[in-house]
């Protein structure tokens, strides 16, 4: 269990951090999405106790992760794959996690095999690591202590298709096992793969929030028809929202069954009804951080039902 | 070995045991104790081959302890700065969030080193005192007395607190290690420059330059007002600035 409440984190003249709240599960992976530069970092270097915040709170487990007495025992952290000693070997550098832990001798090998880093492999210099090796042999300190809380940043960066598999599985299962998984990412493909519940930041706020199948409902539907004039006016004048596709399609905010009857009443045949899923999330997500976002060129977009006005973006 | 309650504290011997693993567990690191031990041999077989006179247990002990008063400080800069230098910070704190106890068992290790360091120093002297004798056909000179042992113990403890504040306060090891070359090789030359030219800081170094009052130990006796003169030098550029080092290290955001 994670609990983020307004927490808020202030350089100077710029908030990396602002008033961001969430909860993340038990038995749940939640995805931390935003683009670079949104504050998701900052956010998990507060939780792991190695950035102090301006202000609001942040827990682990009902604790400031800086007062758990052995956290790795309890939580996972892997922030970033690269900021391992080039110097050591891969199994030295899990030797020292596991002494530091506590942990028998015998668990190094264990963990080294359960993340897929052979004998071999283990005996290289982490500075010799691809960055996948390296993810692999993050992971593996994360998991050493047997954590019921895995943190993670961006785990997926330079892992090949087959490693991403590998990760997914491997979250899932630790997430199905009643554990607490966080993990951000700037991709919204790889969290829609894996998240249970999805918390949208952008700008240092959140911005979007909640399970993903309300999530994903939330973005409407998709209908296509021939006459797509005829289909808008008819949405349209059903009070419901009704915005044209590139591809020939309107995508509106009514529901399947509301979107259905709007048209059947003004006669237009339809010949697509659908969940606007997938590329509608993707759309969500590049509206609603859009305004923060480099390539921002538009005004802000309608936030979702589930933007947050209260703590607990993913109630 | 059992597995110990997960919210049991993390023992102080633990980190301890961890840190000195840290010390040796790269090429670097342990390259670096293996150049040390080197040329504390070499500097008592270079005395003792080629010296034009018999070398004397005091004679050895110094050419010993000069090499090693600079470089073993440097270990205990490095054992701070290369958490930062390499990044291993992000998970050495957060498996350790309390950093304090990570800098103090640093701390217990460089010690220990530092211990050994004159252990070995004494030890070779020793030796070559006795093959220096032997070459000569005379007995070995020990003119060393308990007292001097310990100001030459004090005179490395002091260069490695040195080293370890530096490491402290600039945490980046390029950085770091030109500082102490700084403060080790150039400040003092400099300072004893001025000294020759300006009669106030002739008067002043003493109670305001570290290194002046540093081989005050290295000398005959140490009267009472070298050891105030040491113990003001020490508090201004060590025990001040390694509580501020400290104070920031623990508040520091580590990326």
């Amino acid at each position: 269990m994670i609990t983020i409440s307004a927490l808020t984190k202030r350089y100077g003249d710029l908030t990396a951090v602002d008033d961001v709240s969430f909860t993340a599960r038990p038995g749940r992976v939640t995805g931390f999405l935003g683009p670079n530069g949104a504050g998701k970092s900052t956010t998990l270097r507060i939780l792991t106790g190695l950035a102090e915040a301006t202000s609001g709170t942040a827990e682990v487990l009902g604790r400031r992760f800086a007062d758990l007495p052995n956290p790795g025992r309890e939580v996972g952290v892997l922030l970033d794959a690269s900021a391992q000693h080039a110097g050591r070997t891969g199994r030295e550098s899990l030797v020292l996690a596991q002494r530091t832990l506590g942990l028998p001798a015998a668990r190094v090998s264990e963990t080294l095999d359960r993340v897929g880093l052979t004998p071999k492999e283990a005996k290289r210099r982490v500075g010799n690591y691809s960055l996948g090796m390296r993810q692999r042999l993050g992971v593996a300190t994360a998991l050493i202590g047997e954590p019921q809380v895995l943190i993670l940043d961006e785990p997926a960066n330079g892992l090949d298709p087959a490693g991403i598999r590998w990760m997914r599985d491997l979250l899932r299962g630790f997430a199905d096992d009643g554990g607490t998984v966080l993990l951000s990412s700037h991709l919204l493909a790889e969290i829609e793969t894996i998240a249970d519940d999805i918390v949208v930041i952008g700008g240092g706020r959140v911005v979007a929030g909640g399970p993903k199948a309300e999530l994903l409902a939330g973005v409407g539907t998709l209908v296509r028809a021939d006459d797509v004039g005829a289909l808008t006016a008819a949405l349209e004048a059903a009070g419901q929202t009704a915005s044209p596709t590139d591809d020939g399609a309107v995508l509106t905010d009514a529901d399947l069954a509301g979107a259905g009857r709007a048209a059947f009443s003004a006669g237009v045949p339809v010949t697509e009804l659908r969940a606007a899923d997938g590329v509608g999330l993707e759309e969500t997500f590049l509206a609603l951080t859009a305004p923060t976002q480099r390539d921002a060129g538009g005004t802000r977009p309608p936030v979702s039902s589930h933007a947050p006005t209260t703590t607990g973006a993913v109630a | 070995m059992s597995t110990p309650d997960r919210t049991a504290q993390i023992p102080f011997r633990r980190l301890v045991d961890v840190e000195l693993r840290k010390l040796a567990d790269t090429r670097s690191a342990l390259w670096l104790l293996v150049s040390i031990a080197l040329i504390a041999v070499g500097a008592v077989a270079v005395l003792v081959l080629f010296a034009p006179f018999q070398a004397t247990y005091a004679d050895l002990a110094n050419a010993v302890a000069y090499p090693l008063g600079l470089l073993v400080p440097m270990v205990g800069l490095l054992s701070i700065t290369s958490e930062w230098s390499q990044r291993g910070a992000l998970t050495t704190f957060t498996l350790v969030p309390r950093r304090g106890r990570v800098i103090a068992a640093k701390a217990a290790c460089v010690a220990g080193l530092t211990v050994v360091a004159t252990a070995l120093t004494f030890g070779l002297a020793a030796c070559g005192a006795l093959l220096s004798a032997a070459a000569e056909g005379t007995a070995a000179v020990w003119n060393l007395s308990w007292a001097d042992h310990l100001y030459l113990f004090t005179f490395q403890a002091i260069g490695v607190a040195v080293g370890f504040t530096l490491g402290a306060i600039l945490r980046r090891s390029s950085v770091a290690l030109v500082g102490y070359l700084m403060f080790a090789l150039v400040v003092p030359s400099l300072s004893s420059q001025l000294a020759l030219g300006v009669e106030w800081w002739g008067a002043a170094a003493p109670w305001l330059d570290l290194t002046h009052a540093q081989y005050a130990l290295l000398g005959a006796t140490v009267t009472g007002e070298q050891w105030t003169q040491l113990g003001i030098t020490a508090a201004l550029w060590i025990a001040v600035p390694f509580a501020l080092g400290l104070w920031q290290l623990r508040r520091v955001e580590i990326r």
